[in-house]
């Protein structure tokens, strides 16, 4: 290949010289020179920033051993898959023939002929797999499971410390594969929402795991992976895009608040799919941040480092807009106990109580901790070092792109709840609600989400089950299919509290259902009468012609809340299965296994 | 002009004309439309036959704009007219109303202008159980509304109760037997299997024919002195006679009308006539004769002028009179005297004969409902969980709890004074003698404010009515939002109905006893327009007023405006 300053890490000079020496080289000259480089390299060891000719040497230092790479991920949001990409274009500029996949992809009998295997996965509901994790963390688990003793492998796992089972998938892979003899190329890394960084360290690992196992012979890079992005603007980087509008969907006397945001991508270069979902970085509710400073006497305007690259914020814009004070974990707790004089923190999370501190951190925030377990002689800065960077909040994004150029549209539910004796508002969804006009902006980014897409063909009926928000992908379905013109059959099942004013969207579904654009919708309003019906009421009451729609090859999807509906739904389907296709339990399950597999079965659940 | 061709008038007939003959009297696809959960309204052709179940599909205007934009449909509902013949309740049907406000409708219950319950704010999915739960009350809601007759008004005056106890039976039986045959209503509501065989031959209609009437059809009934029900507004009117205490039969009285439209002079409103007497058990063979002519005759081509007000003035009082005693049979006796002193409510304690007690309310609006500071709809509650008598609704939107034993008139009225309940003493003359239509938020067809606005409006008024010591002085006065006349502004000695929000146009010169309409004395007028004028003709009137002279007659005398002595000429 002609190497250019685009393409190689040399100035047009060098680009220019090896250009003209290299088609010169003999084969034998070429080993000769990578073998040299590759000496005088690992020499001056890491120190060098920059790397050699990426491909030329590894490929011949690597004809010795296996340079095959698999990366398998286990992803619902989309965290997981991205990270996979990333590892594999750096893994490939290291000479590594590199095959990406998800786990629901891989034929789990191909796992005997792999060398070096690495898993990225994230942890959902509480400790499970993700969906496209589920075949493969059962079929490993199982008694099928090969012997791997000549595997070599590493689990990054993306995980939330304020969550219970912290990356439980990721180390029930670890630990598995381990068993099944496969040898580590590296430790396993479990990151908490603030993945980056230590992603980035593990691949590091990995690399020179892969390159000691081939006899130190290749070079290292240190070069930290970088994601293709189509635009400058990503999740490191997010953009600041213009509230266009924001309104609350619905009716007057109504318990619940959802808010319709409207919001410009103009200039961004964003783009984005159905199913897709927006990050948002949020603000912590100025009163909060005002209370927690009064509470620790510290000067608002004290300046404090708010990362590793030494960036700095007034203490007070630090408490807002950088750290996450509206949650507490384990961790923190561990070490904020080292921060305090109290000796309670200790005694709380002394061995044997994890229970009780479990019991803690549900429902309480920063606010709590610092009220309970005082005084803190301790600056500022030093606490500020143990909070969490604030993570971004997620939103399945309701509008097409096609249909709106140059806009996203949201459909956020606030959340409000009061616990022990104070009320708590949601950190993103309050500032939505509350704080947020037309004219303010947010920073945010795409998450593209490959497991939420509607189907190629567009003769294929898809089903859509999304009660209270989780109608906000479905708005984005029925938008790009009117857009495009789509033809086939599909079928909404939405539910909510009340008919009269929480019918989110009504106007536009009945309109697309006028249209033709909707074929069926069926809706569920649990407080409108005696009875209380949910979507998986309707479900069931359809049950004969959904498992038709099912027999015919329609994709259904379900977006929502996680805890309860996306279970109920889930169980809902299997009986429907069951009991229309005259299947035993197993064989439903099955049934939607094999679903999975096709991408016939698909969720975005939170 | 007696030999005056008889004929309906020319024209294609109506959409409403094309829906009644499509829906297999009166089904149409209604039992389809009320199952669909996608949205709570229905089709307009079904809302069409809606009506002779009596019910509306409406939407709370209030809110129309604000949920557009929440991009939810308007907040549909439905209206419920509970007929009850003569007004007349028990306290168990009192608290079966009461507690469906509360369970389906919007927690209020309204007393209408003709003496029915309404209640508002009925979601579809609740619709059955709410019709279900009132028939088992033994009310219904049948031909409440409808190109039908409706719910026949009468007098339910407890001073003379022997006497009103016998007319009303003959109001309650004419309500009833003039009710439609089709079984629909009971098909629909109240799971009754389809009749067997084609309805053609079950359930056609002998009197109303397949296409019903070409428009609703009234009819009232009045006892002298008493003319609260406006006997002269009504289609069919039947005028009690009484002589030495007994009831001797009816004067028959056709052809009255409230309703008109903005701006058409082809339409306006009318009052009976009296056209002859008739003995109580022919009361019935009057009716239908009279109903069977309008089936006829009426206008189905236009409805604005459909009703049997313009059937009679097209044809001629001669003719119609010749054609009914043709149908009938035989011949109507001449007119009996009688004599009317005022056409609204006596509020109160009053003994009636067999030492039977009646407590007239003033009820504002006709509106039953709790407010802060008047737990009125409560108090009512109460009073019906031990009151052994019964409730009648007048045509003034009030109420009388009547037939209330001696021993029980003691606890009744502590009740009464425990809530407050007011006969309105201590309201001036004015707001006892008011009436107000729904309009706003429920009426679809309303262009302002009525029953929401009028008391707010005589808040102002009885500041000039005080400055000119006219407290206890009667001016009945009356206010709807559009000209249909809900609440027969045009035989209020101050009328006014409305023309856009904020804007009425005014009439004057009724007779307090119902029996002139007024004239249009200005035009689309807002509050301070309406006060200043009220200023000025009241120190007048107080002024310059004779002995005993009602505010009606004198803005006559004095020539403020000129006397309507025809429907005809009232827009002259
Ligand atoms: C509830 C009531 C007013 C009240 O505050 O009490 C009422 C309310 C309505 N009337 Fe009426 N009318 C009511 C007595 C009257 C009267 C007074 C009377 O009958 O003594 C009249 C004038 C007399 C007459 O009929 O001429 C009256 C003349 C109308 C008209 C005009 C008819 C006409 O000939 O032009 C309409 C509109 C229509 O029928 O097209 C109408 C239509 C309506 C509707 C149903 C509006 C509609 O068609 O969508 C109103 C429902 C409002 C709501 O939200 O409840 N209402 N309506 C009265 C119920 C009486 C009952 O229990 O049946
Ligand atoms: C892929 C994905 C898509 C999503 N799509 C949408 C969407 O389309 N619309 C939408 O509204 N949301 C969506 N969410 C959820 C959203 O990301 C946020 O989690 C949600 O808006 C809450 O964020 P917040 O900052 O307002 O609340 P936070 O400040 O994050 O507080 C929420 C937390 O408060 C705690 N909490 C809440 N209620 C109680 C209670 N009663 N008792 C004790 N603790 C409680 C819980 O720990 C909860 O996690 C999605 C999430 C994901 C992962
Ligand atoms: C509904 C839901 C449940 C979750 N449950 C857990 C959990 O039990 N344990 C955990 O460590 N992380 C949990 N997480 C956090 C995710 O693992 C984390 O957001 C991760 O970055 C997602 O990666 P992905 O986009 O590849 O799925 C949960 C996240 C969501 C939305
Ligand atoms: S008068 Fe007009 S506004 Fe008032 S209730 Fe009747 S139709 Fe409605």
């Amino acid at each position: 290949m002609q190497l250019q300053v685009m393409n190689s890490p040399f100035n047009q000079e060098q680009a220019e010289l090896l250009n003209r020496l290299l088609p010169t080289l003999t084969e034998s000259q070429k080993v000769w020179l990578s073998g040299y480089i590759a000496a005088t390299q690992s020499a001056s060891a890491i120190s060098t920033q920059e790397a050699p000719v990426a491909s030329l040497p590894a490929e011949s230092a690597v004809q010795t051993i296996s340079k095959e790479v698999t990366i398998l991920y286990g992803s619902q949001t989309g965290n997981a898959q991205r990270l996979a990409d990333n590892a594999g274009k750096s893994l490939e500029g290291q000479g590594f023939e590199v095959t990406v996949a998800s786990m629901s992809d891989f034929k789990p009998n191909n796992l005997k002929k792999l060398h070096n295997l690495l898993i990225i996965v994230s942890t959902h509901g509480e400790g499970d797999p993700p969906d496209n994790a589920l075949s493969f963390h059962e079929f490993l688990h199982g008694r099928r499971a090969p012997k791997l003793d000549d595997l070599r492998f590493s689990v990054l796992s993306l995980g939330d410390s304020s969550y219970e089972f912290f990356c439980q998938t990721g180390k029930e892979f670890d630990q598995r594969l381990e068993e099944l003899g496969g040898k580590r190329l590296n430790e396993r890394v479990d990151c908490d929402l603030d993945f980056d960084e230590p992603a980035t360290e593990w691949l590091e690992g990995v690399i020179s795991g892969l390159k000691e196992a081939q006899g130190g012979s290749a070079t290292v890079s240190s070069k930290t992976p970088q994601a293709a992005v189509e635009s400058e603007y990503s999740r490191t980087n997010p953009f600041k895009a213009e509230v266009l509008e924001n309104l609350n969907l619905n009716g007057r006397g109504s318990n619940k608040e959802t808010r319709h945001l409207e919001l410009s991508l103009e200039g961004s270069g964003l783009t984005y799919e159905p199913g897709d979902s927006l990050g948002i970085y949020p603000e912590n509710d100025p009163a909060l941040v005002e209370m927690l400073l009064q509470e620790l006497k510290w000067d608002p305007d004290e300046i404090v480092k708010v990362n590793k690259q030494g960036d700095v914020r007034s203490l007070k814009e630090a408490l807002t807009s950088q750290f996450e004070i509206t949650v507490l974990t384990k961790p923190l707790l561990q070490q904020a106990a080292e921060l305090t004089a109290n000796t309670k923190l200790k005694a709380l999370l002394s061995a044997g109580n994890e229970d009780k501190v479990k019991e803690y951190v549900n429902g309480r925030d920063l606010l709590d901790l610092v009220r309970d377990y005082g005084p803190w002689s301790v600056s500022a800065q030093e606490f500020v070092g143990i909070l969490r960077k604030m993570p971004a909040r997620l939103y399945s994004i309701a509008s097409s792109l096609a249909a709106n150029p140059d806009e996203v549209h949201l459909t956020i539910g606030a959340v409000r709840y009061n616990t022990h004796g104070r009320d708590r508002d949601g950190v993103c969804s309050i500032l939505c609600s509350e704080r947020l006009q037309a004219g303010d902006t947010l920073p945010i980014y795409i998450q593209h989400n490959q497991n939420f897409k509607l189907p190629q063909n567009p003769d294929t009926p898809i089903i859509m089950v999304g009660p209270g928000t989780g109608i906000a992908p479905f708005r984005s379905f029925m938008q790009e299919r009117e857009e495009m013109g789509v033809e086939g059959k599909s079928w909404m099942f939405f539910g909510d509290q009340h008919f009269v004013t929480d019918f989110l969207y009504q106007t536009e579904w009945q309109k697309w259902l006028k249209d033709g654009v909707l074929t069926k919708m069926d809706v569920a309003f649990s407080r409108d009468t005696d009875e209380k019906v949910y979507v998986q009421t309707r479900m069931q009451e359809h049950s004969k012609e959904l498992f038709e729609w099912l027999e015919e090859g329609a994709v259904i999807y379900i977006c929502g809340d996680e805890k309860h509906m996306a279970h109920d739904v889930h169980n809902t389907l299997i009986e429907i299965i069951e009991q229309e296709g005259s299947m035993s339990r197993e064989k439903a399950e099955s049934y939607i296994a094999t679903m999975q597999q096709e991408k016939r079965y698909q969720r975005d659940v939170y | 002009m007696v030999n005056k061709t008889l004929n309906a008038p020319e024209g294609l007939p109506s959409d409403v004309e094309r829906i009644k003959e499509e829906s297999n009297y009166l089904r149409g696809t209604l039992k389809e439309t009320m199952l669909d959960r996608i949205s709570s309204g229905i089709s307009d052709d079904d809302n069409r036959l809606m009506k002779f179940h009596g019910s509306y599909l409406q939407d709370d205007r209030d809110l129309r704009n604000e949920r557009q934009k929440q991009k939810l449909e308007p907040a549909y509902q439905f209206m419920l007219r509970v007929r009850t013949p003569g007004g007349v309740s028990t306290s168990e049907q009192w608290l079966v109303m009461d507690e469906l406000a509360q369970k389906y409708g919007n927690g209020t219950l309204k007393l209408t202008t003709r003496q029915a319950f309404q209640m508002h704010g009925i979601l579809k999915w609740n619709m059955k159980k709410t019709i279900q739960e009132i028939h088992a009350s033994l009310l219904d809601t049948i031909a409440a509304c409808g190109d039908v007759n409706r719910n026949v008004m009468c007098n339910p005056n407890p001073d003379q109760s022997d006497i009103h106890s016998e007319v009303f039976k003959w109001s309650k039986q004419l309500s009833d037997d003039l009710l439609p045959r089709t079984r629909a209503y009971h098909e629909l509501w109240l799971d009754e299997e389809k009749v067997a065989g084609t309805p053609e031959i079950d359930e056609s209609e002998p009197m109303y024919g397949p296409l019903y009437l070409p428009r609703k059809f009234k009819i009232g009934v009045a006892v002298p002195p008493s003319n609260d029900v406006d006997i002269y507004s009504q289609d069919l009117g039947f005028i009690a006679i009484v002589e030495d205490e007994k009831l001797v039969g009816f004067n028959v009285a056709i052809g009255g009308g409230m309703g008109m439209s903005h701006g058409d002079k082809e339409t306006y409103p009318q009052l009976a006539k009296v056209i002859g007497f008739c003995k109580p058990e022919q009361v019935y063979d009057v009716a239908e004769k009279i109903i069977t002519i309008q089936r006829d005759y009426g206008n189905r081509s236009e409805r604005k002028n459909a009703r049997f007000k313009y059937t009679v003035d097209r044809l001629g009082l001669e003719t119609v009179m010749a054609e009914l005693e043709k149908r009938l049979g035989w011949n109507l006796d001449e007119a009996k005297s009688y004599h009317f002193d005022h056409n609204g409510d006596r509020y109160g304690w009053v003994k009636g004969i067999k030492g039977k007690w009646h407590f007239t309310l003033f009820v504002q609006g006709g509106r039953i409902t709790d407010l802060n500071d008047y737990k009125l709809m409560t108090g009512l509650r109460e009073i019906a969980k031990i009151h052994t008598g019964d409730f009648r609704l007048t045509a003034n939107q009030n109420l009388v709890i009547a037939n209330v034993t001696s021993q029980k008139k003691k606890k009744i009225n502590e009740l009464i004074e425990q809530y407050g309940l007011t006969d309105g003493k201590h309201y001036s003359a004015i707001r006892r003698s008011s009436l107000a239509c729904v309009s706003l938020p429920t009426c679809g067809l309303a262009m302002a404010e009525a029953e929401r606005y009028l008391p707010v409006l005589i808040d102002k008024i009885d500041e000039i009515i005080d400055e000119n010591g006219l407290r206890d002085e009667e001016i009945t006065i009356r206010m709807t939002g559009c000209p249909n006349s809900c609440a027969r502004p045009i035989l209020g000695e101050i009328g006014f109905i409305g023309k856009a929000p904020g804007k009425y146009n005014m009439y004057l010169g009724a007779a307090f006893d119902g029996s002139r309409l007024s004239k249009m004395y200005r035009e689309n007028i807002g509050e301070a327009e309406i006060l200043s004028e009220l200023r000025v003709l009241l120190s007048n009137f107080a002024k310059e007023r004779k002995e005993g002279e009602h505010f009606g007659d004198f803005v006559i005398r004095t020539e403020v405006i000129k006397a309507v002595t025809d429907g005809t000429n009232f827009h002259d």
